[in-house]
């Protein structure tokens, strides 16, 4: 198997889960999820070649000219994330076949979850940007559909558009930013890009390229000011909260801002951006998750705070930040998977997902609790779990931080406070305490949908427990391929007496004095939030906008005023202006006059189809429109002849006759002229009109004095008798070398006779 | 005479945008008629004057140097059938666009949409 083949296979299921779920019934998720577990293996299989040093290049060819291949680069940090994708993937798929069981189109949401798990997938083996943003865009599409779920609800099809909106136009931005990337290197290959790192930040493109970057892998992870679309995003259903909205989608930017590290980062600007927006994001997630009840909104702020965390790590840089943004980057995906699925456990056992009507599901669902606890033990940071080492790393790396150590101290001891503060919280108040009245007997969930929230946190349990067997061989190779020169740093859970542990003691007893007093610290957050933080994001975006419709339908109405004759004007106008400043730019035409070449017979013509033009302009009267049309014809007829057109003067008479009785007989039905036109319009379109004849005249005499080529017609002139048969050139042109034309020429006479006769016809019908 | 061909030419054209400008539907069609016209004559001029030498094939020898140009004839001749078949079209919708809306304003037929 390769990467490529992987992908079209998870493609492909996506294509036939639609047909083939309601065949396979309760089993559908346990089916699908055979093909992610396959790729779990096969990626864990690479993992020891990866692990010495090998990485994987693969690659399809596409749109060779600019260099744009369907490549696959597969290092330790793909594989990690790889991991990630496809191992929370099979569980998922199993926990959805059980949970949406009941809910109409559960086909439709499985295409849509395996389209995504394909195209996320897809994102972190790209070893190509181009690539990178084609499944960049596509896990923004499947998150759209998945979203919007439950079309039928308004707010759910209002969540879904707004988080496309602003993913889709961080991917735009996103797009600008690779494209400006590949310009120095000449690629958009990741191998080469990589292999030169330095490349771009000596280019003046840098500014630009980082800057663009950043809003794409900003939009996608939720960083502020657009974190907002990300707990709007909880419309979905919870495996899709758990999936795309925690452990994978959210972690593209994050991913990419790791990517191209190497390559974007180390310098003060980055370092600044990343950290700035960081932490401020790791701080305010949390911050606003404080106040929050419903139990998907809680942990859909937190992640933002977390993604926060991961972007700062990221931007500090050094060799603890890193090993920490991986070791927390895993952390999280395992504890928040199990949290997210677990609330959607409790929701459809219990009815509610609001906090304050939840308590005492302990006797009904222990194992539920047991495991919802023991993932809530890893999100507070607490031994023995994975989540420990996290935070601990992350405290290390606070306290290492080159610059500001202390406010990068404080926005974390914060943070991992309120962490704590949630856990209790989740833990106590759903599991135990008061039982209140549900509207449902809560029983305990079934198997299917606990395996997977059971091996999430088994797995982040194992890993803490043994770290240096299992956690190590996992994220070494990924924090070298990301920091190169950084080893990873040893993982174990016991470091001794130092700072970070002493920090993690003082953020327990925080938290947990934090729970105490629960009532008041939620009162004062929320206090807080009312004075300062009253607008809410989410419904400024929507009033900017509604803002925005509003200005396009207006500017629509304005351009596309259904005025024929303004479209025209517009393109009049604008035409003879460019070419006008063409011909000013151009050298002036040197024109000879020579009288001996204007016959006296021919001029005169000249002169009468001028007057004739300008009496038809002006003229009120139809007759002498009719009149000036045949003037005009007839006078054009005597110049082919003067110039040797003699077939043209022949078929010209015949139009002409044609043409002028035609416009009698319609004319005889219309009415008089009336002035429908003031005389400003008049002079307004008189100066267009005059425009376009002058630059056209200028374009007579530029064409007529000028000879740019060859011409081609000596070949007809050799060829016309000895191979065609016939001395009237232009005859045989039309009848021989360009017979099919002529044909088409005939068709479109046919079929303008056609039209004409079934308007006419149709007109006696209706009368009859 | 290139010149004066030339201000005949951007006559024709200035006068058909100055009708095609207009509110009143037959004055739009003389505009493409006359568009048509100065099209024609364009290419035709712009393919070089020649004059008493039209492009039949003659067993004088050396006389096809100086013979007009047949390729822009054939293209203009073409040109003119058509623009006939589009005329005759539009004149006939004209005439079922008056019968059915009772206006020749094309204002009035947006306005009435």
């Amino acid at each position: 198997m390769n990467t490529g083949l992987f992908i079209t296979l998870l493609l492909f299921l996506s294509f036939l889960a639609p047909f083939t779920r309601r065949y396979l019934r309760g089993a559908a998720g346990w089916i699908y999820a055979i093909l992610p577990l396959t790729g779990f293996i096969y990626y864990l299989g690479l993992l020891p070649a990866i692990n010495d040093g090998m990485v994987i290049l693969e690659s399809y060819r596409w749109i060779d000219v600019y260099g744009i291949n369907f490549s696959f680069y597969i290092d330790g940090f793909s594989i990690l994330f790889s991991l990630i994708v496809l191992g929370i993937g099979t569980f998922i798929l199993i926990y959805a076949g059980k949970y949406m069981q009941t809910y109409p189109m559960q086909g439709r949401f499985m295409a849509y979850l395996i389209l995504f798990m394909a195209s996320m997938q897809g994102v972190v083996v790209s070893g190509n940007l181009i690539t990178m943003f084609v499944f960049w865009e596509l896990t923004s599409i499947s998150s759209y559909m998945l979203i919007g779920y439950y079309h039928e609800k308004p707010e759910a099809r209002m969540a879904a558009l707004q988080a496309l909106l602003i993913t889709g136009f961080g991917g735009l931005a996103l797009l600008g930013g690779f494209i400006l990337l590949g310009i120095p290197y000449g690629t958009y290959e990741l191998s080469a890009i990589l292999a030169n790192p330095d490349l771009i930040k000596q280019s003046p493109l840098y500014l630009p390229a980082l800057i663009l970057i950043l809003i794409g892998a900003f939009t996608k992870s939720a960083q502020f000011p657009f974190h907002f679309w990300l707990p709007g995003a909880m419309a979905a259903p919870s495996p899709v909260s758990a999936f795309l909205h925690s452990a994978t989608m959210v972690k593209a930017g994050v991913f990419l801002l790791a990517r191209l590290s190497p390559v974007m980062g180390g310098t003060e600007l980055w370092h600044v951006l990343l950290t700035l927006f960081g932490g401020f994001t790791m701080v305010a997630g949390a911050w606003l998750s404080i106040t929050q009840t419903d139990l998907k909104r809680i942990l859909a702020y937190t992640t933002v705070s977390a993604l926060g965390t991961l972007v700062l790590l990221i931007g500090t840089g050094t060799q603890y930040a890193m090993n920490a943004a991986i070791i927390f980057l895993l952390v999280h995906a395992l504890y928040k998977g199990t949290l997210f699925l677990m609330a959607g456990n409790i929701e459809k056992v219990s009815g509610t997902r609001d906090i304050n009507m939840l308590g005492g599901l302990y006797k009904s669902m222990p194992v539920a609790a047991i495991i919802m606890t023991l993932a809530l033990v890893s999100m507070a940071g607490i031994p023995p779990m994975l989540g420990f080492i996290g935070k601990e790393l992350i405290y290390e790396s606070a306290v290492f931080a080159p610059t500001a150590k202390y406010l990068i101290l404080i926005a974390a001891f914060f943070t991992n406070t309120v962490l704590v503060f949630l856990s209790l919280r989740l833990s106590l108040d759903v599991f135990w305490g008061d039982r209140p009245q549900y509207g449902k007997r809560p029983y305990e969930p079934y198997f299917a949908l606990l395996v997977g929230p059971f091996l999430l946190m088994l797995g982040g349990l194992l890993l803490g427990l043994f770290p240096k067997i299992l956690a190590e061989p996992l994220t070494a190779s990924a924090i070298t391929s990301i920091s190169p020169g950084h080893d990873a740093v040893g993982l174990k859970l016991w470091h001794g007496i130092n700072t970070a542990l002493l920090l993690s003691i003082m953020t327990l007893i925080a938290g947990i004095m934090a729970y105490k007093y629960k009532v008041a610290f939620i009162a004062y957050s929320g206090g807080v939030n009312v004075r300062y933080f009253a607008r809410e994001f989410a419904k400024g975006f929507a009033s900017g906008m509604d803002a925005f419709l509003l200005y396009t339908k207006n500017q629509t109405k304005r351009i596309q005023h259904g005025y024929h004759r303004y479209y025209l004007m517009t393109v009049f106008a604008v035409a003879s202006v460019l070419v006008w400043v063409m011909i000013w730019r151009t050298d002036p035409i040197v024109l000879e006059l020579n009288f001996a070449d204007m016959p006296l017979n021919l001029v005169a013509v000249l002169v009468l189809i001028v007057a004739a033009a300008l009496s038809a302009v002006v003229s009120h009267s139809r007759v002498i429109a009719l009149i000036a049309m045949g003037v005009i014809g007839f006078g054009i007829t005597i110049i082919f002849i003067a110039y040797s057109g003699v077939d043209l003067a022949i078929t010209m008479v015949m139009v002409e006759v044609l043409m002028v009785i035609l416009a009698v007989a319609v004319l005889y039905h219309l009415p008089k002229y009336q002035k429908y036109s003031e005389t400003g319009d008049r002079m307004r379109d008189g100066l267009v009109a005059a425009l376009v004849g002058s630059f056209m005249m200028v374009l007579v005499l530029q064409a007529g004095t000028s000879q740019l080529g060859v011409p081609i017609s000596d070949f007809f002139k050799e060829t016309s008798y000895t191979e065609a048969f016939g001395r009237n050139i232009v005859n045989v042109i039309l009848v021989d070398y360009r017979a099919l034309d002529t044909l088409g020429e005939i068709t479109v006479i046919a079929i303008a006779a056609l039209g004409i006769f079934s308007m006419i016809k149709l007109t006696k019908k209706v009368k009859s | 005479m290139l010149l004066l061909l030339a201000v005949v030419i951007g006559v024709l054209y200035g006068s058909a945008v100055y009708l095609l400008l207009r509110r009143n539907i037959f004055k739009l069609i003389l505009g493409l008629i006359f568009l048509g016209h100065a099209t024609n004559l364009l290419l035709f001029v712009a393919s070089g004057l020649t004059s008493g030498y039209p492009a039949f094939i003659r067993f004088i020898t050396g006389e096809s140097e100086s013979m007009a140009d047949p390729l822009p004839q054939a293209l203009i001749l073409t040109a003119i059938v058509i623009g006939l078949g589009v005329t005759a079209f539009a004149l006939v919708l004209v005439y079922r666009f008056y019968s059915v809306t009772k206006t020749v304003d094309l204002d009035e037929l947006s306005e009435n949409e």
